[in-house]
């Protein structure tokens, strides 16, 4: 693994259970300053439950999430967002009976110094600034998502996660989203994003980690990764089918 | 003209309910409390007054002072306790089975202490006087306080909900609380500031309802039916809808008791099923019932 | 034991792993003898205790028997009425109007359950339109309104209340036996019917509407007609009980009939014995008459105890008692519930599909 950039956010060995059940079992990777990295995996591998795990809405059984060196394993939501790691959650989650420029006001509520506040955000999408005072109900999927990366940004994180940002948009409305994120990672902000869609996540991320029914079965230089192991790590063909590893537990 | 004093006596009415609603609307509005024992608080607080305000001698506008503040941090302190700890079972019935617990308490130990009869605030002559454009038509001054007191409360509490910071974060948290913690919102505590606000408003409810009736221990859960009412009537989530059910309520029931005396309350109830049957989110709702 | 095929959505779940479909519990194959025998005996009951012990008891089955009902709206079907006094008071003065009209009292407890479940079929169609703490509200407005309206009819007593006549012909023995009788004819009945909804294709689509209403929907449950028919099922049980509570009284009050205070007896009772649990509100109206006899000559004290149960129990047993023990134990009584479970046949571990972290499918709760 090449180590270009400084470790921000270090995750070893998160485990998460829903109930009884494993959702997460002892997964480990670091995400550098300033990289994009890609999570991917089919549908219940645990790429969300990582991501809420990480934000802290679900509480690890053990493992430790670092971020920048500081264990935040224990620390609550709100105060990891004042430490600068913000997550844009799966399905967008506006408030919808709060208007757009609302919406990103409550963003700035525990805001780091940086370079992004509101009139970053309104230049980032122009069409906000007229639509600003829009209940953010009545937005549209992709204007939405939109405005929850505004929400997330005017915190100024130092690392963002990205929950499936795709998910439910138009191809175009996908594109021009994942068209920010160069712009995003000049400003200096990490990126650690969660995608379904894999060849969506090879072209934006720099690494890339494959989930599968909660463990790691692939990771690496997204550049560096062929077609046929990334399918075999995504659908756990070959040496990773789900019956040996039951058997093996 | 009787049936223009029906109307104008059902709109004085409809603010003392608009007065008496406005913290249930909150509860339910932000947390989705269905707050059984809102009805008792109200009465905890006429009596607070009963027995506070000729101890200390003082003018009955003094013991407001006293009573708002020490309910509304009352109301702080029971969230972030008791209601807190209830809402994190994640089951809206904990917190239903707990107020109702604290409304058979709240009024047993009433009656354990101030027996079942009832009492009055006594604000003195002030009472009786109104204001008698005619021979039919008479507003009592204290009625019309009490309107005044609710339209200005509602319509502060209102601005205080679209243009504050703390009022943003209400409404963030009431409409989803989880997105809250990813913005930096400390839902607890801003749960604790709306349920501060919903208890200084029930305990000025209370001392209204102590001055323009009797009240006793058990006399809470009357009001808080009439409160329900004037609250699902206007919608969830707006304070000004609050204000219109209460009216609406208010103006039912007193054409009700014009008709026949004994339709008042029937006829505040009839008012309500049909608002639900052809608005069931009410008047004014803004979110989902909760 | 496997479920009958096509009532549950597996295809929801992970199909990768191997799942069996059992009873959430070890069958209790004594249910049906010991069930019969605790009948037998209290059908004896008047031979053996005081009349003071038997109209206790009768106090006792018909608060069970509402709450039995109200445990099946409520804790099957997901809708939390305060107003089924409404039918309490409409089955009582189904039997005013009965023996107004020269019909025997006890013959009039049928039909006065039948009653009561007409007079549900338009409050249903208009308090359906609501959910969660409206429907809440509005049930209890629609009770208040019923009281209004009995407490109007001047006939059949107004405010102040009625008699129920046309008992002359029975001794004041034989008629405190009948109304035993008739009250634990009611419960067993009430717990017979609540048995038979849960195990029956009804009882899966409430347990399917409670657990997720829009997944039931589109998983093609019935399950607005499986509301409305709960909502029935419990507006018969609440009459019944109202009719035999005015019949064993001998009079009704329009205030006592519809009172509130049912509701608050009725969640009390449900919720202290475990909600959605068959056993629940047996437990819950055991605890309820325990400390009533107890504590009752303190008076207000009382009261001021049984709120502070009701409070820690929310808090630290939201199961209620019954479901908090059979948590730890895993017995039911009753067993009416499901659970989807890996077939440990298949040595495979079972991985939670993120959308579905519940792997309960029904009345496990």
């Amino acid at each position: 693994m090449s180590r270009d950039h400084a470790t921000l956010l270090d995750v070893e060995a998160l485990t998460v259970h829903h109930g009884q059940l494993c959702a997460l079992d002892e997964v480990s990777f670091s995400v550098g300053a300033g990289e994009t990295f890609a999570i991917i995996g089919a549908n219940g591998a645990g790429k969300s439950t990582l991501l809420r795990a990480l934000a802290g809405l679900h509480p690890p059984t053990s493992g430790r999430i670092v971020l920048d060196g500081e264990d935040i394993t224990a620390v609550p939501t709100t105060e990891r967002l004042a430490r600068g790691l913000a997550l844009v959650p799966e399905g967008r989650r506006l408030f919808p009976s709060l208007s757009v420029e609302e919406n990103l006001r409550v963003g700035t509520h525990r805001a780091r110094k940086g370079p992004f506040d509101i009139q970053r955000v309104y230049e980032l999408f122009p069409w906000m600034v007229e639509r600003r005072r829009q209940r953010a109900a009545r937005l549209s999927g992709g204007e939405q998502q939109a405005v929850a990366i505004g929400r997330a940004l005017v915190a100024n994180p130092r690392i963002l996660l990205l929950d499936e940002l795709s998910l439910g948009l138009a191809p175009v409305v996908v594109q021009r989203i994942y068209g920010l994120l160069p712009e995003l990672l000049s400003s200096g902000v990490t990126i650690l994003l969660v995608e379904q869609d894999v060849s969506q996540a090879m072209r934006a991320a720099s690494r890339v980690l494959c989930l599968l029914e909660g463990r790691t079965t692939l990771s690496g230089l997204a550049g560096e990764l062929d077609r046929a192991s990334i399918e075999a790590a995504y659908f756990g063909l070959h040496a990773e089918s789900p019956e040996r590893g039951g058997v093996a537990r | 003209m009787t049936w223009l004093n029906a109307i104008l006596q059902g709109i004085l009415l409809g603010g003392f309910y608009a007065l008496f609603a406005c913290g249930l609307s909150l509860l339910f509005g932000v947390m989705g409390i269905i707050n059984l024992a809102h009805g008792d608080f109200a009465v905890i607080a006429g009596y607070v007054a009963v027995v506070l305000v000729p101890s200390t001698h003082l003018p009955m506008v003094w013991g407001f002072l006293v009573v708002v503040p020490i309910f509304a941090l009352g109301g702080y302190l029971l969230q972030r306790t008791l209601f807190q700890t209830a809402l994190s079972r994640g089951d809206p019935l904990t917190i239903l089975l707990v107020t109702f617990g604290l409304s058979i308490i709240t009024e047993n130990a009433l009656l354990q202490a101030f027996t079942a009869n009832g009492q009055s605030i006594n604000i003195g002559g002030i009472i009786a006087d109104s204001i008698n454009p005619n021979n039919v038509i008479s507003i009592s001054d204290v009625s019309l306080a009490v309107l005044i007191v609710a339209v200005v409360l509602l319509a502060g509490l209102q601005l205080m909900l679209s243009r504050t910071s703390m009022g943003r974060q209400i409404r963030a948290v009431a409409d989803d609380r989880e997105a809250a913690e990813l913005v930096g919102i400390d839902h607890r505590h801003v749960f604790g500031i709306a349920a501060a606000i919903a208890l200084a408003t029930v305990a000025l409810a209370g001392l209204a309802s102590g001055m323009i009736s009797e009240f006793a221990p058990t006399t809470g859960t009357s009001n808080l039916l009439f409160a329900f009412e004037a609250v699902v009537i206007g919608g969830i989530g707006s304070l000004w809808g609050t204000l219109v059910g209460g009216i609406v309520l208010g103006i039912a029931q007193q054409i009700g008791a014009q008709i026949n005396p004994a339709y008042q309350i029937l006829a505040g109830h009839v008012v309500f099923l049909a608002v639900l049957a052809f608005r069931s989110r009410g008047l004014f709702a803004v979110r989902e019932a909760a | 034991m496997s479920a009958p095929s096509g009532l549950l959505p597996l295809d929801a779940l992970d199909s990768r792993g191997s799942y069996r479909v059992r009873r959430s519990a070890r069958p209790s194959g004594w249910l049906i003898p010991v069930a019969l025998g605790v009948v037998v005996l209290l059908a004896f009951m008047p031979g053996i205790v005081s009349s003071g012990d038997t109209s206790l008891l009768i106090n006792v089955f018909v608060l069970l028997t509402i709450s039995t009902m109200w445990n099946l709206l409520a804790g099957y079907a997901g809708m939390v009425s305060i107003g089924q006094q409404a039918f309490i008071g409409l089955g009582a003065y189904a039997v005013v109007v009965g023996s107004i009209n020269g019909m025997e009292p006890f013959t009039v407890i049928p039909i006065a359950a039948v009653v009561s479940a007409l007079i549900a079929i338009p409050i249903s169609l208009l308090v359906f339109r609501t959910k969660g703490g409206y429907f809440a509200i509005a049930t209890w407005v629609v009770a208040s309104a019923a009281q209004l309206v009995i407490s109007s009819i001047t006939s059949i007593g107004g405010g102040t209340g009625h008699p129920i006549p046309g008992l002359s012909s029975l001794s004041p023995s034989q008629f405190a036996n009948i109304s035993y009788w008739s009250a634990l004819a009611v419960v067993v009945i009430a717990l017979a019917i609540s048995y038979l909804v849960l195990r029956s294709r009804l009882g899966l689509v409430l347990a399917a509407v409670r657990d997720d209403e829009d997944g039931a929907r589109a998983a093609g449950a019935r399950v607005v007609l499986a509301r409305h028919a709960v909502f029935l099922v419990a507006a018969l049980g609440c009459g019944a009980a109202g009719a035999v509570l005015a019949v064993s009284q001998l009079q009704v009050q329009p205030a006592s009939a519809f009172s509130v205070q049912w509701s608050a007896e009725i969640i009390f009772v449900t919720l202290i014995g475990g909600m959605g649990t068959m056993e629940g509100p047996i437990i819950g109206t055991i605890i309820y008459f325990a400390l009533q006899q107890n504590l009752a000559q303190h008076g207000a004290w009382y009261l001021i105890i049984v709120g502070a149960v009701a409070v820690a129990v929310a808090i630290w047993f939201p199961r209620g008692l019954w479901g908090t023990l059979t948590k730890r134990l895993r017995f039911e009584f009753f067993p009416v519930g499901y659970v989807v479970a890996p077939d440990k046949r298949v040595a495979t571990r079972l991985r939670v599909p993120e959308s579905a972290p519940e792997t309960a499918v029904a009345g496990d709760r």
